[in-house]
C-alpha cells in the first residue's frame, strides 16, 4: 500500500488533487456569498435587537453608524472577507468580544463530541455492515437491519429526551446536561457528553452500517469476487482481498458524509443537552441578531464540510487504481 | 485394500453421471437434465450449445459450484473418485484452484481491478501453500513468457485496466495453470475477442494443454473453435445433451438434427441467397462521408475517413474492436461530432449534431444497436416503445398507428400480443427485432446497424440477418453495416470498408476483399477466422501470416 501511495505520487495524481482543491476554494467563496447575502434578507435589524422596542431613532443610527452598518453591503462583505482571510472573525455585536477566541473554544467543543461519536460508531457501523454482508438474510442480519433504519428515523430531539428519560431520570446513571466547562478533566468530560454522544450514535450508525452492507453485496455480485471463490480461496480471504479493495470508495463516501453531519448536525443535540459547542454559539447569536457570530460559524461549519468532502474525494481516488494509475 | 486401490485406478479424472440441476424456484424447470459424460487426463471435451444450454452451469458444476437462483437436484460429479456434490466447503476449496481450475469468459470481468495482475495470479498457489510467494512468482513470469506476455516482469506489476482484453485473458490462463491443476475448465475463453486475438488465444491454449498435458472442458457455442481443441464433442440444447460423440464424427457426420442446423448455421454460406441485382444504371449516392475526423482526448478514433452508399444497398463496415467502426456509425448517426469532415444525405449536407438535424433527417437516418437488451427501455411496454418513433416521426392518428404497429409486427414477424409484454418478457432474438421493428416505424432511408447480431446465438442471428435482406428488399432502406464478423459481412453486404485504427484500408465490392484479399491486415483477419474441421488450428499456425507475431507467441 505505501509503494501505490509512493507511485502515485509521481502520476498526474498532484494535478488531479490541484484541481479539487482549488474547486473546494471556490465553493467556499461562493458558499460565503450566500451566507452573507442570506444575513441580509433576514427580517429585523441588529440595532433594534440589541437596543430593544423602545429605543429612540437617533441612538438606532448611532449604533449603526458604529457597526459600520451604514456602509454599503459590497463594501461590508468586502471587509469581512478580508477579515476571515487574515484570521480575524470581527467582534460580536452582543458582547463586544472578538469571535475568534469564543469560536475556537466551542469549535473545540464540538470537535471533541464529534471525535467521540465517530471513534465508536464508525467501527461499529463497519463492524455491523461485513457481519450483515457476510449473513445475509439471516434473523440477526434482518434483526440489525431493523433495528438501524428505526434508529435513523428518530429525530435526535426525540431520541435524545427519551435517553435522558431513561438514562437520567429512570435509572440515575447519566447526568441530563453536559454543560462541561474549560478545566474538567478528561473522565469527567467523557461522563458528561456520553448521552448527547450516544444520541449522535444513533443518529448515524445505520446509515453507516446500511451502506458499507449494500456496498459488499453489490461488490459480491461481481465476476471476480466469483472467480476468487472458484479459486478456492477462503471466505475471509474472499473479503479481505477482493471485495473489500473494490468496496472502499463508496464506504468512504458515506462515512465522510456522516462525519461532516456530525459535526454541522449537532446544532440539535447540543440544544438539548445545553453542551457549549458551535450550534449552540450560533443559535444564541440566531437569537441575538449578532450577525458576525452568525456569519462566522456558518463559514466555519461551511469549510469542515467540504473539507470532509474534499477528503472523501482524495481518498476515493487513492483507493481506486484506476484513477491513480493513469496511463 | 487393493480393490479399493484397483477401482480408484479405473475412476476417471472426472466422471459426471445424471447430473440434474434446477431452478432454485421451480423445481420442474431444469437447467441441466440428466448429463452423463467421463473425462480422462489429458482429454479435451467440447460443450457446444446456445446461451440458456445450459453449458457454463455444466462447467461450475465440475468446480462443485452452483450459481445462485439454481440448486443441484441430483446426479453425481465425481472427481478422482471423490463426489464434489457431497464434498464440504473445506473439502471443495483444497479442490478448487490447485487441481480443478476456471478460465472464465470475460477476463475482464474476472480480474479484480484493485490488484496487480501478478498478484492475482500467484495467490493460488501460494495461499494453498503450494508454492512460496517468490517460486509462485517464478512461475508466473515462466507462464506469462509462455503464453508470449510482453515483459513479463512489467506485466506482473500492472493493473487489468492497463493491458488488452487478449493479454488479460492469457493472464487469466496463466492464473488457472500457476497451481498446477489437473482439470481446466474453459468457458468461453475467446468469446469477447477479435478473430485475431482469439487465433493468438486458441495457440496459447492448444498449447498449454499438449505440454502440460491437463485435462479440459471447453465450452463454447463456436463448433469452429471446439474443432480445434476438443477430441470429444457434447452439444447441448435447453439441458439436454443432443448428441456426444468423438469430435471428427460430431463435425463430420453429425447425427442429431439439432446439431446439423448449428453446422449449417456456421458454414461458410454461400454469399448471400438472392441479393437482388442492383439496378444496372448506377444507382443514386444516399450517403456521403467526407474526411471525417474525430479525437477521444488526444486519441485520434477516426482519420480522414471517406465513404459512400448507395440507395437501397448494404455497405458493411468491418474492423476489430477500437478500430473506430462504431464511432463512424455514431457520428452518422448525429450522436457524435466530429472534429473536421462533411456528411451528406441524399446530396443535402447532413448537418453534423443533431439539434441541427431537421426533423425529416432525423426521420432518414435511424440506428438498431448492438445490446437489444439495453437499448429497450425495461419499464415500457413493448408497443409504447414502438408507437412512440410513430409519433416522432409520422403524422398518424391513434387507430392509424394501432393499424401500423401490427403492419411492422408483421414485417419483422412477431405475433402482435407481444405488444403489450415487457421487453423482460422477450427472447434476445425477438428484443432485436423489436429494435428493427422501431427503426422502421420512422420509415427511415438509411438505418445504421451496429453488430446487431453480435449479442444472440449463431441461429437467432441468422434469422435476423434474413429479416434484415427481407426488409430491405421490400422497402429499399440502405444498411450501413458495422460487424466484426466476416461470416455476417459475406450474408449481407454488397460492399465493404475495412477500417484499421480509424483508417479506411480498403473500400470495394466483397467479392474482391473475399477473392483477392490485397492488404496484409485483411489477408490476416481472413486467415484467423476458424474453419470448420480438425486440424485448422495446427495447419494455420504452420503458416503464420504477416500480422502474427504480435499475437502468437
Amino acid at each position: 500500500m505505501v509503494s501505490a501511495w509512493i507511485d502515485a505520487a509521481r502520476r498526474p495524481l498532484p494535478r488531479l488533487i490541484g484541481t479539487r482543491l482549488a474547486l473546494s476554494l471556490l465553493m467556499l467563496l461562493v458558499v460565503s456569498m450566500l451566507i452573507f447575502a442570506g444575513i441580509q434578507l433576514l427580517p429585523g435589524d441588529a440595532a433594534s435587537a440589541i437596543l430593544g422596542q423602545s429605543a429612540t431613532p437617533a441612538a438606532r443610527q448611532q449604533l449603526e453608524l458604529r457597526l459600520g452598518l451604514d456602509q454599503p453591503a459590497l463594501s461590508r462583505y468586502l471587509s469581512w472577507l478580508g477579515g476571515m482571510l487574515r484570521g480575524d472573525f470581527g467582534v460580536s455585536f452582543s458582547s463586544g468580544q472578538p469571535i475568534a477566541a469564543a469560536l475556537a473554544y466551542r469549535l473545540n467543543n464540538t470537535l471533541f463530541l464529534a471525535g467521540c461519536t465517530a471513534l465508536i460508531a464508525v467501527p461499529l457501523a463497519l463492524l455491523i455492515g461485513l457481519w450483515s454482508a457476510l449473513h445475509r438474510g439471516s434473523v440477526l442480519d434482518r434483526g440489525l437491519n431493523a433495528l438501524t433504519r428505526a434508529a435513523v428515523s428518530l429525530p435526535e430531539f426525540f431520541s435524545g429526551y427519551l435517553l435522558i428519560l431513561v438514562f437520567a431520570i429512570w435509572l440515575g446513571w447519566l447526568p441530563s446536561s453536559a454543560a462541561v466547562f474549560g478545566e474538567m478533566p478528561l473522565s469527567t468530560r467523557l461522563y458528561f457528553i456520553a448521552l448527547p454522544c450516544f444520541t449522535l450514535i444513533l443518529a448515524v450508525l445505520g446509515h453507516m452500517a446500511n451502506m458499507t452492507r449494500a456496498a459488499l453485496l453489490a461488490i459480491q455480485q461481481e465476476s471476480y469476487v466469483e472467480t476468487a471463490r472458484l479459486k478456492g480461496l477462503s471466505p475471509w480471504c474472499v473479503l479481505r482481498c477482493h471485495v473489500l479493495p473494490n468496496a472502499w470508495p463508496p464506504i468512504i463516501n458515506v462515512i465522510m458524509l456522516n462525519l461532516a453531519y456530525l459535526i454541522v448536525g449537532v446544532v440539535i443535540v447540543e440544544n438539548v443537552f445545553v453542551y457549549p459547542g458551535l450550534g449552540q454559539y450560533m443559535i444564541d447569536g440566531i437569537s441575538k441578531r449578532d450577525i458576525p457570530v452568525i456569519q462566522a460559524c456558518g463559514l466555519v461549519l461551511a469549510a469542515v464540510y467540504i473539507a470532509l468532502n474534499l477528503l472523501a474525494d482524495l481518498l476515493s481516488i487513492l483507493a481506486n487504481p484506476r484513477l491513480r494509475h493513469v496511463d | 485394500m487393493l480393490k479399493g486401490w484397483a477401482r480408484k485406478m479405473a475412476e476417471p479424472l472426472l466422471r459426471i453421471e445424471a447430473l440434474h440441476i434446477v431452478a432454485a424456484e421451480n423445481d420442474a424447470r431444469s437447467v441441466v437434465d440428466r448429463v452423463s459424460f467421463t473425462l480422462e487426463s489429458g482429454e479435451v471435451l467440447g460443450l457446444i450449445g446456445e446461451s440458456g444450454a445450459g453449458k457454463s452451469t455444466i462447467g461450475l458444476a465440475a468446480l462443485g459450484s452452483c450459481r445462485p437462483g439454481m440448486r443441484v437436484a441430483g446426479g453425481v460429479v465425481s472427481f478422482r473418485g471423490s463426489d464434489l456434490l457431497r464434498l464440504d466447503e473445506r473439502g471443495l476449496r483444497r479442490l478448487r484452484g490447485s487441481k480443478i481450475a476456471y478460465v472464465a469468459q470475460s477476463a475482464s470481468a474476472a480480474f479484480n481491478p484493485a490488484l496487480p495482475i501478478g498478484e492475482q495470479v500467484i495467490e493460488v498457489a501460494y495461499r494453498h501453500g503450494l508454492l512460496r510467494r517468490d517460486q509462485a512468482r517464478a512461475k508466473a513470469l515462466e507462464l506469462f513468457r509462455e503464453l508470449g506476455l510482453p515483459q513479463p516482469e512489467t506485466f506482473y506489476a500492472r493493473y487489468p485496466h492497463q493491458v488488452s482484453g487478449g493479454q488479460l485473458q492469457r493472464a487469466m490462463i496463466a492464473m488457472a495453470l500457476c497451481a498446477g491443476p489437473e482439470l481446466l475448465i474453459f468457458d468461453e475463453p475467446t468469446t469477447a475477442l477479435d478473430v485475431t486475438t482469439q487465433l493468438g488465444v486458441l495457440a496459447a491454449i492448444a498449447e498449454v494443454i499438449r505440454r502440460y498435458g491437463v485435462a479440459a472442458i471447453y465450452i463454447s457455442h463456436d463448433l469452429a473453435v471446439v474443432a480445434q481443441l476438443a477430441q470429444k464433442i457434447m452439444v447441448l440444447r435447453h439441458g439436454r445433451c443432443v448428441e456426444y460423440g468423438d469430435a471428427e464424427q460430431v463435425i463430420q457426420a453429425p447425427r442429431a438434427a439439432y446439431t446439423r442446423e448449428l453446422l449449417a448455421a456456421q458454414a461458410p454460406s454461400a454469399p448471400l441467397a438472392a441479393l437482388p441485382a442492383l439496378d444496372p444504371e448506377r444507382p443514386a449516392r444516399l450517403l456521403e462521408v467526407e474526411g471525417v475526423s474525430l479525437d477521444y482526448a488526444k486519441r485520434s478514433v477516426l482519420k480522414q475517413v471517406s465513404l459512400g452508399l448507395e440507395e437501397g444497398s448494404t455497405l458493411g463496415v468491418i474492423g476489430e474492436s477500437g478500430s473506430g467502426k462504431s464511432t463512424l456509425g455514431r457520428v452518422i448517426c448525429g450522436l457524435l461530432r466530429p472534429r473536421q469532415g462533411r456528411l451528406r444525405l441524399g446530396g443535402e449536407t447532413l448537418p453534423a449534431g443533431l439539434d441541427q438535424r431537421s426533423r425529416e433527417q432525423l426521420r432518414a437516418v435511424q440506428l438498431i444497436h448492438q445490446s437489444p437488451d439495453s437499448a429497450l427501455n425495461p419499464r415500457q411496454k413493448i408497443g409504447r416503445q414502438i408507437e412512440r418513433a410513430l409519433c416522432c416521426f409520422t403524422t398518424l392518428n391513434a387507430p392509424q398507428r394501432r393499424a401500423r404497429l401490427r403492419e411492422l409486427m408483421a414485417q419483422v414477424e412477431l405475433g402482435v400480443e407481444l405488444l403489450e409484454r415487457y421487453p423482460a418478457g422477450l427472447s434476445g432474438g425477438q428484443k432485436q427485432r423489436v429494435c428493427i421493428a422501431r427503426a422502421l416505424a420512422a420509415e427511415p432511408r438509411l438505418i445504421v446497424c451496429d453488430e446487431p447480431t453480435s449479442a444472440l446465438d449463431p441461429l437467432v442471428a441468422q434469422g435476423v440477418l434474413a429479416l434484415l435482406r427481407r426488409v430491405q428488399r421490400e422497402s429499399g432502406v440502405a444498411y450501413l453495416f458495422i460487424t466484426h464478423d466476416l461470416a455476417v459481412l459475406r450474408q449481407i453486404a454488397d460492399r465493404v470498408a475495412v477500417i484499421k485504427d480509424g483508417d479506411v484500408v480498403y473500400q470495394g465490392a466483397l467479392e474482391g476483399l473475399l477473392n483477392d484479399p490485397p492488404g496484409g491486415y485483411i489477408r490476416d483477419l481472413l486467415s484467423a477466422v476458424p474453419e470448420l474441421r480438425i486440424g485448422w488450428l495446427e495447419e494455420r499456425l504452420e503458416r503464420p501470416a504477416a500480422g502474427d507475431n504480435e499475437n502468437v507467441a
